[in-house]
């Protein structure tokens, strides 16, 4: 982990060291915090054949639909990709794998992995079609699906505040995957709108405590992509 | 908005308790909004993490942050939460939601839904559907009586793949209000001017009908 006093950086480092063949988990339902300042400079950057965990494909021009249109996404771990046409294209010609979970499986196993459990149990999904892919257990007389945490070797979230060690504080519905992510990854990358002098922001307000967060980058709300996005999802 | 679908909305509001949390699904369902006056007391649920959202005032200046599951921007009304991904599917799974309303492809008489997958046709993924189906005491389901080829979609068995099994309590159509009961499907309401005999060749599931106690919608 970086140390307190070196998180706050630049956007190319941050994103510099994302290797080719990573994994990384994507904050944002739809447009609402999605960090696509970080992703627009992963996209300028090139890495490739990335492993994606977002709840969705944003759309085909924004967001992590940039990097799916570039080819440069092998597999995304999602819950719906209907507003994204790219997406389910790319999908049906067998050129992006993308595994479906439901949205709050999906979320509570990015939740276990940030709370450093295996996985859990669960009774959703059961004799349906996503049973197939699941090992049960019978506990206390009942049926469950054993479900495994996910992780991730870097996120990339969105926050509306931040410190300079990484202390986050989200907005609205921006929140959505984020705080989970953050606590889900081996490294976290936090872009903000605004990054404060330690002290600035109300200890209990924080939603994400700086120990989990490895990168700070302060970001432009007039000039990025949440500034302008005149739609979304 | 047709007058069939007014009619549909304005009886399913008739399903909401004041007091009560609403989930509203994609598509109709999102129409319900104009039917639950602020005097009700009612917090619409949105899975990606609010309790009491509220259309935007027309002509308001949306806040880019806030969004509905949907997608449409959206307002908060008094009371009201945010929260992340796993707390808003902790709501869900605890049963704090009261009611749900969605949409379906197929829906047969033993109350199963399928909502999700036309395999082959049309697979985006699932979203938070298969949880609010499994997890809400009263699901409304909201669709026309027949797809666009007339088919039937009120069924005796699904065929699509499942979203949930045996999770529907009522069925509102253009043509039928029908509750989901042990003994089959049972219907409460038929829409103003049709006949038993009509509803009967609109449906593949077995209905019971009582006539005398038949209301009108």
């Amino acid at each position: 982990m970086t140390l307190l006093n070196r998180k706050h950086t630049t956007l190319e480092t941050a994103i510099a060291g994302i290797p080719d063949g990573a994994s990384i988990m994507v904050g944002g339902f739809g447009s609402p915090g999605t960090p696509f300042a970080l992703l627009d400079e992963l996209l300028a950057q090139g890495q490739k054949h990335l492993t994606l965990i977002k709840n969705d494909a944003n759309e085909p021009d924004i967001g992590i639909g940039r990097l799916i249109r570039a080819g440069r996404v092998d597999r995304l771990i999602t819950s719906h990709i209907g507003l994204n046409r790219v997406a389910i294209e790319e999908m049906n010609r067998g050129r992006l794998a993308v595994e479906i979970h439901p949205q709050g499986l999906l979320a509570e196993k990015i939740r276990c992995a940030g709370a450093g459990h295996y996985g859990f149990l669960t009774d959703i999904g059961l004799d349906t079609e996503i049973a197939a892919a699941r090992r049960e257990i019978e506990c206390d007389g009942q049926r469950w699906a054993i479900e495994p945490a996910i992780h991730a070797d870097f996120a990339l979230v969105h926050a509306d505040l931040a410190d300079a060690y990484g202390n986050l504080v989200y907005r609205g519905t921006a929140i959505n995957f984020n705080p989970l992510m953050a606590m889900a990854a081996d490294r976290v990358i936090a872009q903000a709108f605004r990054v404060e002098a330690p002290g600035h922001l109300a200890p209990e307000t924080i939603q994400t405590p700086c120990a989990f967060v490895s990168q700070v980058v302060r970001v432009d709300e007039t000039t990025s992509e949440q500034g302008r996005r005149t739609h979304v999802v | 908005m047709s007058s069939d679908q007014e009619r549909m909305l304005a009886r399913a509001a008739r399903e909401v308790v004041p007091g009560q949390i609403v989930n509203l699904g994609i598509g109709l369902p999102t129409r319900l909004f104009d039917y639950l006056t602020p005097e009700m007391e009612v917090l619409v649920h949105s899975e990606n993490g609010v309790l009491g959202c509220q259309p935007l005032a027309p002509g308001g200046e949306p806040d880019l942050e806030m969004i509905d599951s949907g997608g449409a921007y959206i307002d908060t009304r008094p009371g009201a939460s945010v929260f992340d991904s796993a707390l808003s599917f902790a709501m869900i799974r605890r049963r704090r939601v009261d009611v749900t309303f969605m949409g379906a492809f197929e829906v047969d008489q033993q109350g199963n839904l399928a909502n999700w997958k036309i395999p082959g046709k049309f697979s985006p993924g699932i979203g938070g559907a298969m949880e609010l189906a499994q997890k809400v005491d009263k699901l409304v389901v909201l669709c026309s009586h027949n797809d666009k080829h007339g088919n039937p979609k009120i069924l005796k068995h699904c065929r699509l793949p499942l979203t949930a099994p045996r999770c529907v309590s009522r069925i509102i159509t253009e043509k039928a209000v029908m509750q989901v009961t042990d003994a089959g499907l049972e219907v409460m309401d038929i829409a103003e001017g049709l006949d038993v005999a009509t509803l009967r060749a609109a449906t593949e599931a077995e209905l019971i009908i009582d006539e005398p106690r038949l209301g009108r919608f």
